[in-house]
């Protein structure tokens, strides 16, 4: 073993791009700070109410899983200026494919959060349209997405929607992932494609430094971000729960994508507060000194006293967001529990775009099965005759 | 480096048309051909594939006529070959993807399976994937390890997947246009041993005939029911020619599809002539003549006067070249169990 410790390895703080410290004092960027001039008190207000409202449905879906409503869920507590300040700074055009925990980017792309909890409901695999949203359904199996991105930038280099110069045709790629996804293949496979095609995609990588059980130590011995150079994708890390810089290091890396300049990696480093879903216990693999040490660099509170010390955060605001979020709990809880229970035989639907005879016949069947407990005889398992 | 890919798509040659003695290759590079010229968005995509025409030449003189942005040389990453198509799919595009040999089609089974097969699916009917994926595939060649495989029955295993093989020239230039064309995704195995044989391709004929989901009667017969598909419907032909002289009459069916498989078409047959053989050059363990013993045995059990049996590989790895022909289901094996059938 070598004597690399977190000074250099991949949890260090090194050259992480910081435009509001964790005290929400803003600092200086040299290349940075344009990319966020035009945020005013307005914009950064909405920034905020948004990391407020995902971070409530975040609070509610947890709530709605311990009831027994949802069979699980996926917390995205403490990513919320990762996700946020990346999601905003995304065109109506951009594709987003997201893995399972990005629920604030959805939030950003217009998909109703509850349509988000179908799938942990278990009433279908993601209630949204991934096309009209450019917001692709979840992906479950680790890293597989990264490359169903690059080729659809492979697909948009195609159609000549890059480097043209107009802002409302020119269309990037992001895909998210994890710490845990940097060792996928996939991953890599996505890399190179997307080097040798020049493709216009952003490897949005959030390193929340635990990949379930396994810290990113497990993954790396150096940090996340110097992936990216190897395969010549350049790359950058930003400070994660900092949403203006999150915000101002995807700008520029999504206008590189437009303009025909081709991939960038970025890390977020940031940190899952939460469990990795709600049958996890991180209990059993990290401290709690650890968890309020990171607790200390929240990235709403971060946004809050950097507008509060500016006497940009109203009482009437303040009050008007938290009516907000109280009608979105409440929203939540009631669609939730109204879902509704699919009709067994929706598990053929949708196999196949065209007919299969094999899927048809055992459709048939099953209908013609259920159709004989018509007479309300069958009660339960093993009440078949 | 260029930022964007050059869109502007260089005409080809016109295709040839009549009726023309081709290779099983040649047909399948005039059916690729023919898709790239009816449509824009159909791409090819695979390893060698471009100024070296593929390994086997099937792709050749494509990427000169068509460009490099549409018959594209990937990098060596089967995942990534098939994950980026997907991509490309949903962006509108269709991709012909070449698979080099059918033992390294194993790295891209997690975006076959599980990415691939499911989208449809998952997506509530949003998102097609009109991805074809060209295997070659079976032995008989000669060749080293990993390069003469029958995975088959691993993506008919799959729902989500239709899988086909071709077993002539005329079918492999038909189907493989009615793959490309098929919105959802289609595994492709073409019979490697078979490429090099003749056959007569009428490539005026719009792809009609039977479609990718419908099995054939290759030869008409009474006596027992000889199924196959890709490259031993040569050899069930091979031994109804040999079994005639014997005064056995053998019809023989080629599947043409695994899924779905054509189930009425075998039974329809078997009615007739009451024994039915499978034969198949992966091994016969959990394979395609598992299931299809098992739905005529469900469908036609009163008219079976003996069982279903299996031909086909052993449930070992595909050996050396050297013995490869003891393990390949050949003439004598079939026309054995063809007399087991009728000795029952």
């Amino acid at each position: 073993m070598g004597t690399t410790g977190h000074t250099t390895g991949p949890l260090t703080d090194d050259g992480l791009v910081q435009l509001l410290t964790p005290a929400g004092a803003r600092t200086s960027h040299p290349d940075y700070d344009a990319r966020v001039a035009h945020l005013d008190a307005d914009a950064l207000r909405g920034l905020y109410r948004d990391m407020v409202l995902v971070r409530r449905f975040d609070t509610e879906a947890t709530a709605l899983q311990r009831q027994g409503e949802l069979a699980l869920f996926a917390q995205g507590l403490g990513q919320e200026a990762a996700q946020i300040g990346s999601g905003r700074a995304l065109a109506a055009q951009d594709h987003v494919f997201p893995s399972y925990r990005e629920h604030g980017v959805a939030h950003t792309r217009g998909v109703d959060l509850t349509e988000v909890l179908r799938l942990f409901r278990g009433v279908d695999h993601g209630g949204w349209d991934p096309v009209g949203h450019g917001f692709h359904l979840y992906t479950l199996v680790i890293g597989s997405h990264t490359l169903h991105a690059t080729g659809y930038a492979m697909g948009v280099q195609r159609d000549g929607a890059v480097g043209t110069g107009d802002p409302d045709r020119d269309t990037a790629v992001v895909v998210y992932f994890g710490d845990g996804a940097t060792s996928q293949g996939d991953v890599s496979e996505a890399l190179v494609f997307a080097a040798v095609n020049n493709a216009p995609v952003v490897f949005f990588c959030q390193n929340n430094q635990w990949a379930i059980s396994e810290p990113t130590t497990t993954q790396a011995r150096v940090p996340l971000a110097d992936r990216g150079p190897g395969f010549g994708v350049p790359s950058v890390r930003v400070d994660g729960n900092d949403v203006l810089a999150t915000y101002a290091v995807t700008a520029e890396a999504l206008e590189r994508a437009r303009s025909g300049g081709g991939p960038t990696f970025i890390e977020a480093f940031t940190y899952r507060m939460g469990a990795h879903t709600t049958s996890d216990d991180p209990t059993r693999y990290r401290s709690s000194a650890e968890e309020e040490s990171w607790r200390q660099r929240d990235p709403i509170d971060r946004l809050r006293t950097h507008l509060e010390a500016r006497g940009e955060l109203s009482t009437a605001f303040v009050e008007e967001l938290a009516a907000e979020a109280d009608a979105l709990g409440e929203r939540i809880r009631t669609t939730v529990r109204g879902m509704g229970h699919p009709s067994p035989a929706s598990m053929f639907e949708h196999v196949y775009a065209t007919p299969h005879s094999v899927v048809e016949g055992e459709r048939a069947w099953f209908e013609q099965y259920e159709a004989s407990f018509a007479d309300g005889a069958r009660t339960g398992e093993g009440s078949h005759r | 480096m260029s930022t964007t890919t050059d869109v502007a798509t260089p005409r080809t040659t016109e295709t040839p048309g009549g009726v023309q003695r081709l290779t099983f290759a040649k047909a399948i590079n005039l059916g690729l051909r023919r898709a790239l010229e009816q449509d824009d968005k159909v791409l090819l995509m695979g390893e060698d594939i471009g100024k070296l025409g593929g390994v086997f030449r099937v792709t050749d003189g494509l990427q000169k006529d068509f460009g490099a942005h549409r018959v594209v040389d990937t990098p060596l990453a089967e995942s990534g070959i098939i994950g980026t198509a997907i991509g490309l799919a949903m962006r509108g595009y269709r991709s012909v993807c070449e698979i080099q040999f059918d033992g390294f089609i194993f790295p891209a089974f997690d975006q076959i399976t599980t990415q691939l097969a499911k989208m449809h699916y998952r997506s509530k009917g949003r998102i097609t994937l009109p991805v074809v994926i060209r295997v070659p595939f079976g032995g008989g060649i000669g060749a080293v390890e990993h390069h003469s495989e029958s995975p088959e029955a691993l993506f008919a295993h799959t729902a989500g997947l239709r899988v086909v093989s071709p077993s002539s020239p005329v079918e492999a230039y038909t189907m493989i246009q009615q793959a490309i064309a098929s919105p959802d995704p289609v595994l492709f195995f073409e019979p490697k041993g078979r490429y090099w044989e003749k056959g007569d391709v009428d490539l005026d004929a719009a792809p009609s005939g039977p479609l990718l989901d419908k099995a054939r009667i290759v030869r008409a017969g009474t006596d027992v029911t000889l199924v196959a598909y890709g490259p031993t419907v040569q050899t069930a032909l091979k031994a109804a020619d040999t079994a005639a002289q014997e005064g056995t009459s053998i019809e023989v069916v080629d599947l043409r599809a695994l899924s779905p498989l054509d189930t009425a078409t075998v039974a329809e047959s078997v009615r007739r002539t009451g024994r039915c053989v499978v034969v198949h050059e992966a091994p016969v363990l959990y394979g395609t003549g598992a299931e299809v013993a098992a739905r005529i045995t469900e469908e036609c059990f009163f008219h079976l006067e003996a069982p279903v049996l299996r031909v086909g590989g052993f449930h070992a790895p595909y050996p050396v070249a050297k013995i490869e022909h003891d393990y390949l289901p050949g003439l004598d094996r079939v026309l054995d169990a063809v007399d087991r059938a009728l000795a029952f």
